[in-house]
């Protein structure tokens, strides 16, 4: 009989060790379902993790990790303060959407006018759309006692039918002969998140990361905020004792986690998407998920989650082309990924005693 | 001398890191009341589960009617004829006694001819228990009378209580000491287990005491003093907490109509609670768990903030006010749950200071956190309160119950209040540690502060309240002075026996 046993103290060791076991793992199961399907596993692996950064065209791929990165981490820097809380806000996907809505709507309100203030104010209105669809779950939960999981996620759907009007209503391009979307922003100077350094891939949206990245560690380390984050997720009881309150709490996480996600849409709608398209969300926001777990909600594992997470979406496009691995096959590869990370989690709090089982 | 109903032979259990039995050896006779004495930790429990089959020893042997008794689980222990009663009840709140008896059964019978059963033995055995009557309805006493007539139901040769008075009224003590005084006249051994020293005196024909692990004496209670018993559980003498006597000052908080709904389906609602504390004085509150004790801590705590006017807090309305507002003024508490809701279980000692001490002990500047402060502050509590750690980095949840119990009331005391607040503070906490809690908090209290102390064990409030009061149906009795009061008062305090007398049989 195997028997899992509580730790009298979480296991610093494995608390560090889960995430690079759960990628090894990921490595040695992801090889063999590839070599089920009939690749050359070193290969098939090698092409996703080798190829962006070293490969032959690694000066293509490099600037790619971080456009794709960027948006993960920003959307799982907010996404991790409330699941540190136990406030699960699963539909930041919508948030994006509307947020990126938001911005474009402002951006193409002033076409064609140049103004050195319109990208600040469409960054503001991405922020505001982000967070104004967030608190509607938030507002619903914390009056009505709704459940945030399903409000949030039931609103992604009502945001990629915004999307959709809007791309082939209000905000299609009178230039566009009928196609459906919207103006490109990028040749929109005053409206376009432009790379800082050309070909570099480093725009606004980056800079925004990196700096989501600084504030939600100084938040959790040092605030008190922070502290009430984490004592609510361990023991709500505690918690409340100590004089948080509760509601305040949820409005604040699933209001930052919003604001973040809309954001991120409206770098990436401004930035390397260019306009509105009824396909303009490609699952960010559910991908963040994992990188925030990936990443065990911890500011600076949820850079390198979105780094490796960024590679995994790149490393396996290539591996689509050059292998003819199907699109599944990688999907189920990031899926282990998520999978093995929470096995290997269980142990950070348990340990396995093989022997007789007892009851206690 | 005849074979005993059941003896045990040099039984030894141990777990990683602790010995909890060790060459423990008792036996017991038939319609013998035998008492199991030890403080927390001392291996009653342990010892028990392995007679009821919950736990496997590691050598040693048990003999049950002269014939070898090693049972794999708990439903080979009753069919050999032991039955326990928890100190926890397991029963469905939302179910009738008479399908909450049912569950618990082997192959139970028709609910109507097991409702006549139940009826027939609650007659016989002075219980009173009508059998289609709600659980989530019933009062602790009358929960623990289902436990044991779902026992009775099965005809225990051997009957195991753990801690049965600590959540009864002293008339429903009565009325289960006269049950278990028929059941031991017809025959049934009681192995009683308890560390109520004048209970186990009245009751008990024998007693075997165990310390860390071991048996260290048996004895007579009837022919042994409570202080001797005491000596021989602790191993030493205890001090009894002193406090020179002195005179109330002014009024510092003052409930005025203090109600409250209740939190959820199976809580009480607070009504019409008025007192005044004075500074300097200590008021008792005791009760049968689940009569508003929670949720008046909730209500004085902030946790759960109430109506302006009802609670008045040095001249101040603070009935609105959040705990973190409170705490700032000096009114502190702590809760009975230590693990959850007094601590966070996963979280370092550091952290668990930071807690409640934030504001007072300024480990919080314009929000952020002087972490350096507060694992300072921590250190303090360790030293200042004995609590056995490796240091604050540990977590909350590695701490022994009565470590974490000291802790807790130490973060407290040490933010020096005015008025203090707390719930069962020596709760699951081993008797040394118990009357360095206690005396921390007549400390508090001859240093000017007022405390409220709520607690189910009596001989506590006795020995450190000036003035006492109970909580039934969340009313709150008028509070009167401790000095002189007897038994049977504050058992009329408590709401009699839930109004139920002795059955007539």
């Amino acid at each position: 009989m195997i028997a899992l046993v509580k730790r009298p103290e979480p296991s610093r060791v494995f608390s560090l060790a889960a995430p690079v076991l759960a990628v090894l793992a990921t490595m040695v199961f992801g090889g063999l379902l590839f070599a089920i399907l009939g690749k050359d596993p070193l290969l098939a692996i090698k092409t996703i993790f080798w190829e962006p950064v070293f490969g032959e065209f690694a000066f293509f791929y490099r600037p790619q990790l971080l456009i794709k990165g960027a948006p993960l981490v920003l959307i799982a820097i907010g996404l991790s303060l409330g699941f540190k809380a136990g406030i699960w806000n699963i539909g930041a996907e919508g948030q994006y959407i509307m947020g990126a809505l938001f911005g474009a709507g402002v951006g193409l309100a002033f076409y064609p006018a140049e103004s050195a203030l319109i990208f600040p104010l469409m960054v503001l209105a991405g922020a505001l759309g982000g967070w104004l669809w967030a608190m509607i779950p938030a507002i619903l939960k914390v009056r009505f006692g709704t459940n945030e999981i399903l409000v949030s996620l039931m609103l992604v759907y009502v945001a990629e039918q915004f999307l959709a009007s809007m791309s082939l209503g209000l905000m299609r391009s009178p230039e566009g002969m009928g196609f459906p979307g919207s103006r490109n922003l990028q040749q929109y100077a005053s409206a376009h998140n432009a790379d800082l350094i050309t070909g570099s891939g480093m725009h606004w949206g980056v800079v925004a990361a990196f700096i989501a990245v600084i504030f939600a560690y100084v938040l959790m380390a040092r605030h008190r905020l922070g502290f009430a984050i984490r004592v609510t997720g361990d023991a709500p009881r505690a918690a409340a004792f100590s004089g948080v309150n509760p509601a305040r709490l949820v409005l604040f996480c699933l209001g930052t986690s919003g604001l973040l996600a809309g954001l991120a849409g409206m770098f990436e709608v401004s930035g390397p998407a260019g306009q509105v398209t009824i396909d303009f969300n490609v699952g960010y926001g559910f991908t963040a998920i994992i990188v925030a777990f990936l990443g065990r909600l911890h500011p600076v594992g949820i850079l390198l989650a979105g780094g490796l997470m960024a590679l995994t979406y790149i490393g396996g496009d290539i591996a689509q082309s050059k292998l003819g691995l199907p699109a599944a096959a990688i999907q189920v590869f990031q899926g282990m990924l998520l999978f093995f990370l929470l096995a290997f989690d269980l142990f950070t709090n348990y340990r396995l005693r093989f022997g007789r089982a007892e009851v206690v | 001398m005849t074979e005993p109903l059941l003896s045990l032979t040099s039984l030894t259990k141990a777990y990683p890191g602790v010995v909890a039995n060790s060459d423990v050896s008792l036996s017991i006779a038939a319609g013998e009341v035998h008492a199991l004495l030890g403080e927390n930790g001392a291996g009653k429990s342990t010892l028990v589960k392995m007679i009821y089959g919950l736990v496997k020893p590691d050598s040693g042997q048990m003999r049950m009617n002269g014939q070898n008794y090693a049972p794999a689980e708990p439903r080979a222990a009753r069919a050999a004829g032991v039955g326990m009663v928890f100190q926890h009840f397991s029963l469905f709140d939302a179910m009738s006694v008479a399908e909450n008896i049912a569950l618990g059964m082997e192959n139970a019978p028709k609910l109507s001819a097991l409702s006549a059963q139940i009826s027939a033995v609650s007659e016989t055995y002075g219980l009173p228990l009508s059998p289609d009557r709600i659980v989530g309805d019933l009062s602790a006493g009358e929960r623990q009378r289902v436990e044991i007539i779902r026992c009775l139901l099965q005809e225990p040769k051997l009957l195991i209580m753990d801690e049965p008075t600590s959540v009864l009224t002293p008339q429903e003590v009565d009325i289960l000491f006269k049950t278990l005084r028929k059941l031991s006249a017809e025959g049934t051994a009681i192995l009683y287990i308890s560390h109520k020293l004048e209970e186990i005196r009245t009751l008990c024909d024998s007693a075997t005491i165990l310390r860390l692990g071991k048996v260290v004496g048996h004895c007579t209670p009837r022919e042994t003093t409570a202080s001797e018993m005491a000596e021989m559980m602790v191993g030493k003498l205890l001090q009894a907490p002193t406090r020179a006597g002195q005179t109330a000052g002014d009024v510092v908080l003052g409930l005025t109509g203090l109600s409250a709904p209740a939190p959820n389906a199976f809580g009480m609602s607070l009504k019409e609670i008025s007192l005044e504390l004075r500074a300097g004085e200590v008021l008792g509150i005791g009760g049968v768990a689940g009569n508003g004790q929670d949720e008046l801590l909730a209500a004085l705590s902030g946790e759960r903030p109430v109506a302006q006017g009802m609670i008045s807090y040095k001249g101040e309305d603070i009935g609105p006010l959040g705990p973190t507002a409170r705490r700032q003024r000096g009114l502190l508490s702590a809760p009975e749950e230590r693990m959850g809701h007094a601590a966070a279980p996963d979280m370092t000692l550091t952290e668990n200071a930071m807690l409640t001490g934030a504001a007072r002990e300024g480990l919080e500047k314009r929000g952020f956190l002087d972490w350096p402060a507060a694992t300072r502050f921590a250190e303090r509590i360790i030293e200042r309160f004995d609590v056995r750690t490796p240091g604050p980095t540990a977590a909350a949840r590695s701490l022994s119950g009565g470590n974490l119990q000291k802790f807790v009331i130490g973060r407290e005391v040490l933010q020096k209040p005015d008025v203090f607040v707390v719930n069962q503070p020596t709760w699951g906490v081993d008797a040394s540690a118990a009357a360095a809690i206690r005396q921390a908090l007549l400390d508090l209290a001859q240093n000017g502060a007022a405390l409220v102390v709520i607690s189910q064990d009596l001989d506590e409030l006795m020995e450190i309240s000036d003035r006492f009061a109970a909580l039934n149906e969340g009313r709150l009795s008028v509070p009167r002075p401790a000095q002189g009061i007897t038994v049977e008062e504050i058992g009329l305090m408590m709401g009699g026996a839930h109004g139920m007398e002795v059955a007539h049989v």
